[in-house]
């Protein structure tokens, strides 16, 4: 489920990062300013018990396989949703930098996946329509269990057009969606039921942890829709800026055909015109992807089909040379630190 | 039970990692953050069928492992834990885009399998840089380094009391997972219903924590808002480290260092 560095592009990555550091901000704004304070103790501490409670299995009847909990709608029945997704956002930073689960980049996709949308959609329009203002058991079970379900399908569903608008997978849509939602179906019902049969125990137990929790920090919806609104903003004005900076060069096979062009103009001069008025079009065509990329792609295609192979050969053989020379500086620096430390 | 042993003595590990004495782990760790970030974006900015050009930044890792004196078989043996994913979602790519894009020889390659070789080289310099970079920095260090520039305070707050108390939850999960798997036979007592009240106990413990933690806060005169006290200045040196790494990652970006390695190297011998 969490995406990684190497799947995203730059403008996809840092359009989610933006929204996912606006809800942080908007989030932690909403935790200072709330009166009981024993939530800034008790989300830290939550955080660590999401981590632990994931070292512990339990086997699934009939299949062999064991499950664990999951984190973001266990929390947010806890918490509330703004601590609720703080914590969430805590938890993957750790992830990311620890486990290299996730990327710095991928970072925000994966925050907004696996904390956005159960905290701020599944939470407060499933989970609280069905357990309502005076929860009773069953109400919690099926609210935890259907909110947990549902809201790991929408962030499922975020991994796939995250991923198919950064262009580095081939996978087409209808696949994508295809190998993605069932499985996080069946991982969904199983996290659903063991989320809905922790917080079953814990009303049974100390009932009032689970009332307080949503009169701590009601949902205000007029708030809700200035973050909505605030942070579609964000989007079209990072997702526009950034994407024109990536439009100069669009894919790998543009950036690779201007390149090689670039290299080659003194044997064929009229690929530099070509190269040339490409940059020209991509610069000034409004969706510079859209109108020529079938075209531009076979021309692409047949152009490095037709490249000798003195050119990929040339990078290879670099390449590994480039290598050698990394791993020697490697241990080159290696033994002056090493001889340094012993000073 | 040993995974959670080796997960706890993991993140214990790379902590002692980050408190090592050489000139990496003595930087300012918003000059380590920032230029991580740097190349990170430099190196996924590439297109989808870039290697060769991608080779060349290896030399950012490698420089800082041997500098920071780390253990490179241990964070490549955890880089390849994570691999799966990345395989997962890139292995499509030679199944779905056949077209012949290389001839080397007689031996052809599709476009999907130099994409393909192209996700996996991506991965290893982004996930393994993240690493480095907590390895020479430290988690707290991080923490310090996104408050002061500029992360609300309460999420890097959260993130400190997060990785404090971690340690001590997992290491009451990994007993009770101890006591439960030394009384369960034949695979009894897994089931999810002992699962959810040992869950169910572990949480209103962590919550009975919390308060006590909440008011050892409290008599210590916590006033709801959080003070962070550590001085981290930026200096000479760390100015140099981030603009030189940075100026090296985008030569590297425009020029394709292998290429033109390569070329010299070719037409010097043939």
């Amino acid at each position: 489920m969490h995406m990684a560095d190497a799947l995203i592009s730059p403008a996809v990555g840092g359009t989610v990062w933006a929204a996912s550091a606006g809800l942080i901000a908007y989030c932690s704004k909403k935790v200072r300013d709330d009166v009981d304070d024993i939530k800034i103790p008790l989300m830290g501490v939550a955080g660590a018990f999401i981590f632990a409670a994931q070292m512990i299995n339990f086997t699934i009847p009939g299949t062999g396989s064991s499950g664990h909990l999951g984190g973001a709608m266990i929390l947010s029945i806890l918490l509330g949703p703004y601590a609720a997704f703080l914590t969430m956002a805590s938890i993957l930073t750790v992830q990311a930098l620890f486990f290299a689960d996730g990327g710095l980049l991928a970072l925000g996709c994966n925050i907004f996946n696996l904390g956005f949308f159960p905290c701020f959609i599944a939470y407060p329009f499933i989970y609280k329509l069905i357990a309502g203002e005076k929860p009773t058991q069953n109400r919690i079970l099926l609210g935890a269990t259907t909110a947990s379900i549902l809201g790991l399908q929408m962030g499922a569903f975020g991994v796939v057009l995250e991923t198919l608008f950064s262009g580095i997978s081939e996978l087409p849509f209808g696949t994508f969606v295809l190998l993605m939602q069932p499985i996080h179906l069946a991982i969904g019902i199983v996290e659903g039921i063991v989320t809905a049969s922790v917080v079953s125990f814990v009303w049974k137990s100390r009932p009032e942890l689970i009332q307080k929790a949503p009169l701590a920090s009601p949902a205000n919806r007029i708030s809700f829709k200035y973050v909505l609104a605030g942070f579609l903003v964000a989007t079209v004005l990072t997702g526009g800026v950034l994407s024109w900076f990536a439009s100069s060069h669009p894919d790998g096979l543009e950036w690779a055909v201007f390149h090689t062009t670039g290299k080659e103009e003194l044997e064929a001069p009229g690929h530099k015109v070509y190269s040339l008025l490409e940059k020209i079009q991509e610069k000034t065509a409004f969706l510079p992807d859209y109108n020529f990329r079938t075209t531009k792609e076979v021309e692409a295609k047949e152009q490095e089909v037709v490249m000798d192979s003195g050119t990929t050969v040339s990078g290879l053989v670099g390449g590994a040379l480039v290598l050698v020379f990394a791993a020697f500086i490697g241990f080159a620096l290696k033994k002056r630190s090493g001889t340094g430390s012993h000073l | 039970m040993s995974r959670i042993k080796t997960a706890f003595l993991d993140l214990g590990y790379m902590d002692t990692l980050s408190n090592r004495d050489t000139p990496v782990h003595n930087l300012d760790p918003r000059a380590k953050l920032l230029t991580t970030l740097i190349f990170i974006i430099t190196v996924i900015s590439f297109g989808k069928h870039e290697i060769s050009a991608l080779v060349p930044f290896f030399i950012f890792p490698a420089a800082i492992i041997s500098i920071g004196n780390l253990p490179f078989y241990y964070l490549f043996r955890k880089l390849l834990i994570v691999t799966p994913f990345a395989i997962m979602i890139g292995i499509f790519n030679p199944l779905i885009d056949r077209e012949i894009l290389m001839h080397i020889g007689s031996f052809s390659i599709s476009g999907g399998w130099i994409s393909f070789a192209s996700i996996m080289l991506r991965f290893a310099l982004t996930a393994g840089s993240v690493l480095v970079l907590i390895a020479c920095t430290g988690f707290n260090s991080v923490c310090m380094a996104l408050d002061k520039m500029g992360a609300p305070r309460i999420f890097a707050v959260q993130l400190l009391f997060l990785y404090r108390y971690i340690f001590v939850l997992i290491n009451e999960a990994s007993r009770v997972a101890n006591a439960r798997s030394l009384r369960s036979f034949d695979g009894k007592g897994k089931g999810i219903k002992v699962f959810s009240y040992l869950l169910g106990h572990l949480l209103l413990r962590t919550i009975d924590r919390a308060q006590r933690i909440h008011l050892a806060m409290l008599c210590r005169g916590f006033d709801g808002e959080i003070k962070i006290r550590r001085r981290l200045n930026i200096g000479t040196k760390e100015v140099l480290y981030t603009l030189t790494w940075s100026a090296f990652f985008i030569l590297m970006r425009i020029y394709n260092v292998s290429q033109l390695a390569g070329k010299f190297l070719t037409e010097f011998f043939l």
